[in-house]
């Protein structure tokens, strides 16, 4: 069962989301708030944005009514399962003195048990981002809070059929099919999911859900439909050499022209699903006896990241920006063997100005490129 | 990367997990300058303390109570992990509050973190080490492992730049490898007092007074960043080949395991693949402002 | 500074509304926990009783907007070891330094009916134009839990941890969407430093830069945008102008929106 391809009515899916919570889930799905299609704990099916769309630009995110009753007839939000992964603030451990003044202390690392989610509705790039954010936190030293959420989440994915106006995952291979990492993954059709099981949990679910044996038909215009996706992506990333040519290109003078639109706000880090930087943070009460450790989402944007005794290692905005699409893009790779980047735009359209990492990075790569064609041809002339 | 510099002792944290500190009590303080002290210090969990290893070049996470931590590396002689000690320049708040601790009272400790320097790498070679000031305290466990195994190794030399007479750390050891008849070390300061009859100037002015065959020698530095740059390249000049050149970097290290971001260094994080690094493995950001 | 035992603790008016003072008589839970550290020796607000000084640590509401503020400022300098200025008027000059881009002598004209009652200067001044600061406090008013975090940093002597990024870090780290992105609503939140927990945005309304700009703020650049996106000139003029219009780089950016010789880049 566990690859094959099944049918199973729109109804299902409530029934699929009480049999989550039932087996003690927290389901943590897709719903409407503050005029965005956000993860949030849902309840039913009816908290689903059915019949929604998000029209999505550099700088822009709309909602907008389909012509259709679609459940998944959106891309994604500006949050992806990271913050149930990796909170944004989060105590690491409290910390009390005994006996006279720094003589010794006893640490308290309890915290409330990591609660068993399921996410439902998450798309192709966010499962590669989560591949991605698995290397940085549950590698050598397991973030505990992290590894066992991870553990535990269920995972129902989506694959997308419509992608969005700043989507990419096809150009960093990473959608919009989910190939791995998914439970369950439905692609929506008019009148019916198709359902595949990934994991013996997720054939589990489906055997619950009454499925019925996709027919060729069925599982034909689930491909054409998802190669069509791939060919309609809002956004377009050439990688090739794109590592290479940003770490030898640090001085190029575009990083100027986009630190002057650049307001360093952080945005495009704490939207992305991969960005994993964070400061730790240490304080104590007034009366000096009880001290805390914190960890909070920080961002290589800010100033204060990189303060060192000696003052700050990028106090330009050019840097930071620099740093920050480099490491995406390029350092990422040295790292943790895959690009830091999964083409879902959250970065583009959550932009408070419209900063477009793809134009941003192309312009870089094309005239690298171009400068490279035309020293070979002056290298051919001369000789 | 030699498979030595990538070895790692196992991390002793609180709590087994690696953000706790463990509890470590200061078991003695020597005053080395105005600024400096070191502080020999006991894990005192005996069972951590049975575990601790330490590789010459690593760090620890030294937390002080309430007010954070720094990353410190170890002094010590690592052929004896059971107390180990830290030299720290009080300059942070973190640094300032361990500066107002005495023997008896508990710091916390995670670690050792980091690359080492490559000692068998440089086996059956002459080594050379370049310190500048507080630099000198990450080089010294591997000078107790040279002298150590002294045998095994061509010439030994240390070329050693501090500031003023006064901010000599070590003194009097140094004056002992001084005396050693197989190991040149050479001083120099920047700003000399009366007594001061040694060289002025910067360490790296230092190299015309030692013959380096730069097939044969390895070098290893470890000063601020702008002594870390001219020595470098004044070897690459002398044809030391880039593999042989070893560099021990000062970032900001917040989280020792490669997970909070702050300290990464092109692609490379600072806590985990440095902080000793070849030179041939960032010759691309060495040079570099702002990376 | 006192690691163990009590600090003497003074508090300062100058010319404000009282809100960042009683934002410290807000602490309602902490205020029993900050007697025990700290000796309230001069708080007119609170308590008519004075203690003479010096005093440890001095806290400095409002800016400097008469000759006799600029001339008892430097008196509270001489007599506090560690001075911090709390709030938008004491570290900015505050909504009262609109008045420095008008005609002084006209406003007093229009106001009072006897304006030679009236001793003001030209300007209203940050504390930090006339003594040293040791740290300045943002917002308007300040953060409570922010003030707390100050001093109880300098009883336990760490730097207190006050971030000067942008509001968009405390806004996107407690799940709120864009207002800008997807409603369309100016907003200076990713120009202004964090600390009032990104208030305004998480009532669906633009930030105000209560807390002045953030370290790395362009204000250029925001403003661009918006002027792309349909406001006037005078709008942006008024937004930069607000609780800190008189800080760099709000201050020189309205100046340029203002006048007419501006380029737009």
């Amino acid at each position: 069962m566990v690859g094959n391809l099944y049918i199973i009515e729109k109804a299902r899916l409530d029934d699929l989301i009480r049999l989550l919570r039932e087996d003690g889930c927290r389901v943590v799905g897709p719903t409407i708030r503050d005029g965005a299609i956000v993860f949030d704990e849902i309840a039913s099916a009816e908290q689903l944005p059915r019949g929604w769309t998000d029209v999505q630009e550099a700088g822009h995110y709309r909602l907008e009514r389909r012509t259709d009753d679609a459940y998944f007839g959106y891309v994604v939000g500006p949050y992806s399962c990271k913050r149930y992964l990796f909170p944004p603030r989060q105590r690491l451990f409290s910390i009390t003195r005994n006996g006279r003044p720094l003589s010794g202390f006893d640490v308290d690392v309890t915290s409330a048990s990591p609660p068993r989610i399921a996410f439902l509705g998450v798309r192709a790039c966010d499962l590669a981002a989560l591949e991605i954010q698995d290397r940085v936190f549950n590698a050598e030293y397991a973030d505990p809070y992290y590894r066992d959420v991870r553990r535990s989440a269920v995972l129902i994915a989506v694959n997308c059929s419509e992608p969005g106006g700043t989507c990419f995952c096809s150009s960093m291979q990473t959608g919009p099919r989910c190939t791995r990492l998914f439970d369950l993954a439905l692609t929506e059709l008019p009148a019916a999911f198709a359902a595949e099981a990934g994991t013996e949990r997720g054939r589990a679910l489906l055997e619950r859900l009454s499925p019925q044996p996709a027919d060729r038909n069925v599982q034909h215009l689930v491909e054409l439909m998802l190669e069509s996706a791939a060919e309609h992506m809002g956004r377009a990333l050439d990688t090739r050499e794109l590592p290479e040519i940003l770490l030898q290109n640090p001085e190029h003078p575009h990083w100027n022209r986009v630190a002057e639109r650049c307001l360093a706000c952080a945005n495009c880090t704490l939207s992305c699903p991969t960005c994993f930087c964070s400061n730790v943070e240490d304080s104590t009460d007034l009366g000096g006896s009880r001290a805390e450790r914190w960890r909070s989402w920080g961002s290589c944007f800010t100033l204060e990241f990189s303060y060192h005794t000696g003052g700050f290692s990028r106090s330009s905005v050019r840097a930071r920006y620099r740093q920050w699409l480099t490491h995406k893009l390029a350092g990422w790779h040295e790292q943790f063997g895959m690009s830091g980047c999964v083409g879902c735009g959250r970065c583009i359209t959550w932009c408070p100005v419209g900063i477009d990492v793809t134009k941003e990075a192309t312009t870089i790569a094309d005239d690298v490129r171009r400068a490279d064609v035309a020293e070979r041809g002056a290298r051919e002339r001369s000789r | 990367m030699s498979a030595e510099m990538t070895y790692r002792p196992p991390v002793i944290s609180g709590h087994e997990r690696p953000m706790v500190p463990a509890l470590a009590r200061i078991i003695d303080r020597t005053v080395e300058t105005s600024n400096t002290a070191t502080y020999q210090l006991e894990l005192c969990d005996p069972g951590l303390a049975a575990k601790f290893r330490f590789r010459p070049g690593q760090f620890n996470m030294v937390y002080a109570f309430g007010v954070g931590e720094a990353a410190i590396s170890i002094c010590s002689d690592p052929g004896d992990c059971t107390k180990f000690s830290h030299t720290i320049r009080h300059v942070g708040s973190v640094t300032f509050a361990i500066s107002r601790l005495s023997p008896g009272d508990c710091v916390g400790v995670r670690g050792p973190f980091g690359s080492s320097w490559p000692l068998s790498a440089c086996r059956g070679r002459d080594v050379l080490l370049v310190a500048g000031g507080i630099g000198i305290a990450p080089l010294r466990p591997m000078i107790y492992e040279l002298l150590r195994h002294r045998d095994l190794y061509g010439r030994l030399m240390l070329l050693y730049g501090v500031r003023s007479p006064r901010d000599m750390l070590y003194r009097e050891e140094v004056e002992g490898w001084m005396r050693r008849r197989d190991f040149q070390v050479l001083t120099t300061v920047d700003y000399p007092d009366a007594d001061w009859s040694g060289p002025v100037g910067v360490v790296t002015n230092l190299m015309r007074r030692v013959r380096v065959d730069a097939a044969r020698t390895s070098v290893f530095v470890c000063g601020p960043r702008i002594m870390n740059r001219a020595a470098a390249h004044s070897f690459l000049a002398h044809h030391v080949p880039q593999e042989h050149i070893f560099v021990s970097l000062e970032r900001n290290m917040r989280c020792g395991i490669g997970q909070c971001g702050h300290c990464q260094y092109g692609p490379k994080f600072v806590c985990k693949d440095g902080p000793v690094f070849s030179y041939a493995s960032i010759q691309h950001q060495f040079s570099k402002e702002e990376i | 500074m006192p690691v163990d035992g009590q600090a003497k603790l003074a508090v300062y008016k100058f010319s404000s509304c009282d809100g960042c003072q009683l934002s410290i008589l807000d602490l309602e839970d902490e205020l029993l926990a900050l007697a025990e550290r700290v000796k309230i020796a001069y708080f007119l607000e609170a308590r008519r009783h004075v203690d003479p000084g010096p005093y440890d640590v001095g806290l400095v509401e409002g800016s400097i907007s008469t000759p006799e503020e600029a001339e008892r400022i430097i008196d509270v300098r001489r007599e506090c070891k560690f001075l911090v200025t709390i709030g938008a008027c004491a570290t900015s000059g505050g909504i009262q330094a609109l008045r420095n881009w008008a005609d002084v002598e006209e406003y007093k004209r229009t106001v009072y009916a006897h304006p030679d009652y009236i001793r003001s200067l030209d300007t209203a001044t940050p504390v930090a134009a006339h003594v040293l600061v040791d740290f300045e406090l943002r917002g308007c008013p300040v953060n409570k839990y922010q003030l707390l975090e100050v001093l109880g940093a300098y009883l336990t002597g760490r730097r207190p941890q006050i971030p000067t990024y942008s509001v968009c870090m405390e806004c996107k780290r407690s799940g709120n969407v864009c207002v800008m992105v997807a409603h369309g609503t100016p907003c200076l939140g990713p120009i202004t430093q964090a600390g009032c927990g990104a208030l305004c945005p998480s009532y669906h309304r633009g930030c105000y830069a209560c807390f002045g700009p953030s370290d790395s703020a362009g204000p250029r650049s925001l403003c661009r945008f918006f002027m792309e996106r349909g406001l006037a000139r005078p709008d942006i003029v008024r937004m930069l102008r607000g609780f800190n219009g008189y800080l760099e780089p709000f201050k020189q950016t309205s100046d340029e929106y203002e006048s007419d010789h501006i380029r737009y880049g």
